[in-house]
């Protein structure tokens, strides 16, 4: 098997809580919660889940743009956690993101050369004139114009502002880019051209995307492989289409029939879950989701399940499927 | 019709700024039966919101202003109606809920102070009888524990459940019409699934019709029996949903369906709409759509299109209709 670009093992991020007249730490919100899985080069790796389920959290970890609590990221075999800062700049030439919010994730004070060229200039092309002609090859590349490197960002609209963050992580020719919500701020229409680029450019320059959202049809139609997160946990990972036919884990199951569809033909029996995500920062013992499960046993509320293949290639961390690997 | 609950005709409403006049509805004509849910679909910007604000006379003004149409609602003229009327039939005839339940609680106020504060303006009973109607109306909506959360504030409650709490405030003096405003937007999919069952519950026990203006057309096809679509601060298409989802008309809305990625069947390529959601403009010349129209020919650029009667209520503005069997609508204030 090929070698994995990217490999998490136990990652964990958990956030302390600060509490009482002293501002002592009173507890921990478990954002991440021993999750681990690898990405294969060229490929496209969505993470779904709900809010607060530490999908964000996981994207960010991953390019210690949050320190991780613990655990192991090893990128091309090397375990990045243990880097230096001089080290970990210099990564980041192959690790890119692109956010959710086109809004708040450009500089409105500087034109759009300025945001694409600081990159080029951190990472070593110190010479202006290159720097002019990479930035004008880039937003060619993502379907801009050159003379659009003159322009701040308020002249542009949310799938313009998009192309512009793609062309910035793009500039370093990086191997890997994290990708956090990047079409959930635009319009149908608009979200159905960013997709589309994105797919073009993994293409042509051999991209690896985690591509994070929360939209399941939109992951659905991007990704090569799945993972659904709950409550800082992965629960299910595997290929898109055994995951969008045959989901195991109850709490994929029920997401998944909690979809509205745009065909009035599709009759679906739809798992409601009672209730809501319980708090990260006080979360059930045992498996994450015996509050909510349908199917939920006596053993799910003491002991946590384990994240395990069932199938080939398919993860999952439920006990309904314990002695069946 | 006998069952007609609201009647928009021809309504346009202007926005009157710094950068000149925008016409963010113009001349929108729909209506709503009696135990009907409609949805008002559109992208940002298509004016949507808009029209149900103007329902109730929310626009803020300046700079907003109705400047043409009528809402009729059971025959009256919303259009024309006091302010004092217009407090006598918000909350008491149409109520109206909004996408995010955070902001549409005061946060200061305990969940009960709230209810019981609207329950009171419309309804004269003693404050006791206010916070039982109000426990009342939230066991409606299924809230577990309903006596405590009276006595909770907003911020010690979940997304979904705020969005119950605004739903049974609205419901609490049994509107005709209940208008929602992206109901489920802010919300997670398990979540939305919860709300929109307690809508369909509500529509189909207390006979309230539902006005639902999002943009997400899986919630139009779980939900609603007609759509209207807008495109630009028009009407561009109306019909059934399951025509307009499965046989849509005009080049805008067949666009839409396909640029959805489907959560079944495979893909390969999806489908996208050149460009972005054109500015409503005054005195733009030629069809709003047809910069990114594929179909756009010479007459797109330089007239109007008219909604075209499509038969069964069906209704479509596009000049291609003018080639296919279809008579023209005389005036967008005729009939639906």
């Amino acid at each position: 098997m090929q070698q994995p670009i990217l490999e998490v093992n136990g990652l964990k991020k958990y956030f302390p809580i600060h509490g009482g007249v002293l501002g002592k730490k009173v507890g921990e919100v478990k954002a991440v919660d021993d999750v681990s899985f690898q990405v294969r080069p060229g490929e496209i790796l969505g993470i779904v889940g709900e809010s607060g389920c530490g999908k964000s959290t996981t994207g960010k970890s991953i390019l210690r743009l949050i320190e991780p609590s613990e655990g192991e990221v090893k990128f091309e075999g090397q375990d990045i956690t243990t880097f230096g800062s001089e080290e970990m700049r210099k990564l980041r030439k192959d690790m890119q993101i692109i956010f959710q919010d086109p809004y708040a994730s450009l500089n409105p004070r500087h034109t759009v050369e300025k945001i694409i060229g600081e990159p080029l200039l951190v990472h070593g092309m110190k010479s202006k004139s290159e720097r002019k002609k990479r930035v004008q090859e880039l937003l060619e590349v993502v379907g801009l114009s050159a003379y659009h490197a003159s322009r701040y960002p308020h002249q542009f609209s949310g799938g313009q502002r998009q192309r512009i963050g793609i062309a910035r992580a793009l500039a370093n020719n990086p191997k890997l880019i994290i990708c956090d919500e990047p079409v959930s701020a635009l319009d149908v229409s608009v979200q159905s051209q960013i997709l589309n680029l994105m797919e073009e450019l993994r293409d042509e320059f051999n991209l690896t995307y985690i591509f994070i959202a929360h939209d399941l049809s939109v992951v659905k139609h991007i990704s090569d492989r799945v993972g659904v997160m709950y409550l800082g946990r992965m629960v299910e990972l595997t290929d898109k289409e055994k995951l969008y036919e045959e989901p195991k884990h109850p709490y994929t199951q029920a997401l998944l029939s909690a979809v509205p569809e745009p065909d009035p033909d599709i009759v679906k029996e739809r798992i409601i879950l009672e209730g809501d995500v319980p708090s990260p920062a006080n979360p059930p013992a045992g498996c994450a989701f015996h509050t909510r499960c349908p199917f939920a046993m006596d053993i799910c509320s003491q002991i946590r399940p384990e994240f395990q293949p069932v199938d080939n290639q398919h993860f999952v961390a439920c006990h309904l499927y314990d002695g069946r690997q | 019709m006998e069952d007609v609950i609201l009647e928009l005709s021809g309504l346009s409403t202007h926005f009157f700024t710094d950068q000149g006049e925008i016409p963010a509805v113009d001349k929108v004509s729909f209506r709503v039966h009696k135990g009907e849910v409609v949805g008002v679909v559109g992208e940002s910007g298509s004016g949507k919101s808009v029209t149900s604000l103007s329902i109730l006379q929310l626009i803020p003004s300046p700079p907003g202003k109705i400047v043409s149409g009528s809402i009729r609602y059971k025959g009256e003229d919303l259009a024309k109606a006091t302010e004092k009327r217009m407090k006598r039939i918000r909350g008491n005839e149409i109520s109206m809920i909004f996408q995010e339940p955070m902001t549409s609680l005061n946060p200061v106020f305990t969940i009960g102070n709230q209810m019981r504060e609207a329950i009171r303006i419309h309804q004269k009973i003693s404050k006791k009888a206010a916070t039982e109607k109000a426990i009342q109306m939230l066991k409606l909506v299924g809230i577990p524990r309903a006596e405590d959360i009276v006595n909770e504030y907003p911020h010690q409650l979940s997304g979904g459940m705020r969005q119950r709490v605004m739903i049974a405030m609205a419901m609490s003096s049994d509107p005709s019409l209940l208008i929602a405003d992206e109901p489920t937007t802010a919300l997670d999919v398990t979540i939305q699934a919860q709300i929109l069952d307690l809508m369909k519950k509500i529509n189909k026990e207390e006979h309230t019709s539902i006005l639902l203006i999002t943009h997400d057309l899986g919630v139009v096809a779980d939900i609603c029996d007609r759509v209207v679509v807008m495109y630009a601060g028009q009407v561009v298409e109306k019909g059934t949903t399951r025509e307009i989802l499965k046989d849509p008309q005009h080049p805008y809305t067949q666009g839409l369906i396909r640029s959805l990625p489907k959560l079944h069947g495979r893909e390969e390529k999806l489908y996208s709409i050149p460009g972005t959601v054109a500015r409503p403009k005054k005195d733009r010349v030629g069809c709003r759509f047809a910069p990114r129209c594929e179909f756009a020919f010479e007459r797109c650029f330089k007239e109007n299109p008219e909604l075209y009667q499509l038969g069964d209520g069906r209704e479509s503005r596009c000049f291609l209709h003018t080639e296919k069997k279809g008579e023209r609508l005389e005036d967008a204030t005729t009939n639906t």
